[in-house]
């Protein structure tokens, strides 16, 4: 009872819940069918990769998690969301790809500069897009809303540009590797688990975490406290537009093209929810990277599921939305209360019996 | 700091002049078609052409073609106006094509709705308006006729083409699985084309439409869709792709997952659009044919306003010609000469 107890009080308790819940239902689902019932998550080589439903939840929650890293940083750092970073996403994408097919071109089979110029020179626009943001809002004072708007309209537009116009298709099998997979394992998983380990270990190893954490709980004490609160908060959204710039990286690389209208289109919503899902506060200050990016893969899990289930992509939102609804009610304080009432109650009862 | 502050002061203030000027704009503005309009040879039948904008190959070869055709060569002068996608930016161009009473309005409508009030001041002007490739939702009275593609046709022909590539391959007999990736649902090309082919599919007994999946007209959302699909039915033989893009996101799907496509392969791949990726994929066997949505309205947009101006009548609905292609023609020539 006790140990059971100090599982449910642990804070990735709930965001570890709701992903097991969203799996059920395949469970259920594929009992319901008559299939074994963890078809769901079965993991097979076939064609010498990696195939089943939990890899491809691995494999296309990639984007998310690695935007839900740098969104963690800056909602902690800032108490303010970054709502550029799918348009950084696509920009990423038009950047690498009108450089590495040349400006004009529409359809190549080979490099106009090496892979990794194109690559360099789009996380290198994603990493001035995410200065950009952190200027205005740790200089400027402005909201973060209000500073990311601004890349969030003109982020794809600038990417049109670079395109001129048009989907840019780079058919070279190195740069489709990046989005496809390297020996059986999809590369996406790869780049994913780098990023996150990387995040982990800075976190623990430096004091960054709790420089944030303290500029997010009270900007001025920090101040006063020696940190230099401005510099942190610039450096969460650099960090913030890097991540924007590998997610786009994935994405781009998935579908060998920069079609500037699509990629990354609504992820910004994603990687917030994946913040909020993950027990993170939106008012900022202390943050639980482990649940944001349980977050994002709990999403993707959703979206996997409503797949399976055969749901249409035009309805899925709301299934989705009613999931999502459910997870953060769950989570709430009121509804926390309530189920610490209910617990004392039964426990009463239970004494009352025994007496 | 105080410096700062008088700064904020006189920000404002200074906003308010260029508002001030602002607001004079238009008068300057209303002047200066008077002056093109003095440009322009009596002779020549004056067209306002409003484009959605330049967003993909097609619309780029939809572009050039109504370039091509209306020149003062063939009697016509054009004045095109790009709205980058954006429908305010249409409605300013109508607007002005009033006001520099041009003789036809040319509109590629990038939404059906909200057009009532503009189509309207047209039509008091008494300036016929042409629709483009995509319907507006309005009267029919607002408008003197429609030109565009006929979705429809191109699904029908699909099934068509279907039926004999089967009846070639000795398999008309035998039962057919078949999936759709459906585009964006409630577009015009996404209804034209499942209805298209669905009247096709109601006269074969054996063919059977297992699932029909939304993929947004896009690569990466057909490949997701396409790889759940593939984990649902073992026995795909025929995707219907109702766009290129998306085909070419079921190609990246089926070939991880242990399938081959294309004519050497197990499933059957059927395409729309015909854009020039296309045709490479085709090459590289792995779609099987591609059908064409042709961009290229110029001349009969031409023909039209000639019909008009001599002051003929035209059919309310007009529908480009259209043709496919498959992998038994000999593709890289074609691919030469398309424009798109």
């Amino acid at each position: 009872m006790s140990s059971l107890k100090k599982l449910t009080q642990k804070r990735l308790f709930l965001p570890v819940f709701s992903m097991i819940l969203v799996m059920l239902i395949n469970v259920v689902y594929d009992v319901a069918c008559g299939n074994a019932p963890f078809t769901f998550f079965t993991i097979t080589i076939k064609n010498g990769v990696l195939y089943g439903r939990l890899i491809d939840i691995l494999n296309r929650g990639t984007e998310a998690a690695i935007l839900a890293i740098g969104m963690t940083l800056v909602v902690s750092s800032s108490a303010g969301t970054d709502i550029s970073v799918g348009s950084v996403m696509s920009l990423y994408g038009g950047m690498c790809c009108m450089l590495l097919a040349g400006y004009g071109n529409t359809n190549v089979s080979n490099y106009a500069v090496p892979l990794i110029v194109g690559i360099g020179a789009g996380l290198l626009t994603a990493c001035v897009c995410g200065l950009f943001n952190g200027f205005l809002v740790a200089y400027m004072n402005i909201q973060p809303m209000v500073a990311t708007l601004i890349l969030w309209s003109a982020g794809r537009a600038i990417g049109l540009l670079l395109c001129n116009s048009q989907i840019v298709y780079v058919r070279v099998p190195s740069f489709q590797k990046i989005g496809a997979y390297v020996g059986f394992m999809p590369t996406p998983i790869i780049i994913a688990a780098i990023c996150i380990l990387i995040a982990s270990l800075v976190l623990k190893f430096t004091a960054l975490g709790t420089y944030i954490q303290s500029v997010g709980i009270n900007k001025k004490a920090s101040r006063i406290a020696g940190f230099n609160s401005a510099k942190i908060i610039l450096l969460c959204y650099v960090i913030c537009g890097l991540c924007a710039g590998l997610a786009g990286m994935v994405a781009t690389s998935r579908i060998y093209s920069a079609d500037t209208n699509n990629i990354g289109l609504n992820m910004e919503l994603d990687a917030i929810l994946a913040v909020a899902l993950g027990g993170n506060s939106l008012g900022g200050g202390k943050f639980n990277l482990a649940g944001s990016l349980i977050g994002a893969y709990t999403i993707q899990a959703i979206d996997t599921t409503l797949l399976a289930l055969g749901v249409s992509t035009a309805q899925s939102p709301v299934f989705k939305a009613i999931v999502v609804i459910l997870i953060v009610v769950i989570q709430s304080e009121p509804a926390k209360d309530f189920f610490k009432k209910l617990g004392k109650k039964r426990a009463m009862a239970k004494g009352a019996t025994q007496a | 700091m105080n410096r700062l502050k008088k700064f904020i002061y006189i920000l404002p203030a200074a906003m308010l002049c260029t508002g001030c000027t602002a607001v004079e704009a238009p008068s300057t503005e209303s002047a200066a078609p008077h002056h093109e309009e003095v440009q322009v040879d009596e002779s020549l039948i004056v067209v306002g052409f409003s484009q959605v904008g330049a967003e993909s190959d097609w619309r780029n070869a939809h572009t050039e073609s109504i370039k091509a055709a209306l020149t003062p060569e063939n009697g016509f002068y054009l004045i095109f106006e790009d709205a980058q996608q954006k429908q305010e930016n249409q409605t300013k161009a109508v607007r002005n094509f009033i006001l520099q009473e041009v003789d036809y309005i040319v509109l590629s409508p990038i939404v059906e709705s909200g057009w009532d009030a503009v189509l309207q001041e047209a039509k008091d002007a008494g300036i016929p308006v042409i629709l483009d490739d995509r319907l507006a939702d309005v009267d029919e009275d607002l408008y003197t006729c429609w030109l565009g593609t006929n979705a429809e046709r191109e699904g029908e022909m699909a099934g068509h083409w279907l039926e004999e590539y089967l009846e070639d391959a000795g398999r008309d007999q035998e039962t057919i699985h078949m999936v759709t990736l459906q585009g964006t649902l409630g577009a015009t090309a996404q209804i034209g084309r499942t209805n298209g082919f669905s009247k096709v599919l109601k006269e074969h007994k054996n063919w059977e439409m297992m699932e029909m999946m939304e993929g947004d007209f896009t690569q990466a959302k057909g490949q997701e869709v396409m790889e759940e699909l593939l984990d649902k039915y073992e026995d795909i033989d025929v995707v219907i792709c109702e766009n290129d893009n998306m085909a070419f996101g079921a190609v990246d799907a089926i070939k991880p997952a242990e399938r081959t496509c294309g004519p050497e392969g197990e499933i059957t791949i059927i395409s729309f659009d015909a854009v020039q990726a296309a045709f490479d994929a085709m090459i590289a066997g792995d779609i099987n044919a591609t059908f064409e949505c042709n961009p290229l309205h110029g001349p009969k947009l031409a023909e039209i306003l000639k019909t008009l101006a001599e002051g003929g009548e035209v059919d309310k609905i007009s529908y480009m010609e259209e043709t496919y292609f498959d992998t038994t023609m000999d593709l890289e020539s074609i691919r030469e000469t398309r424009a798109y």
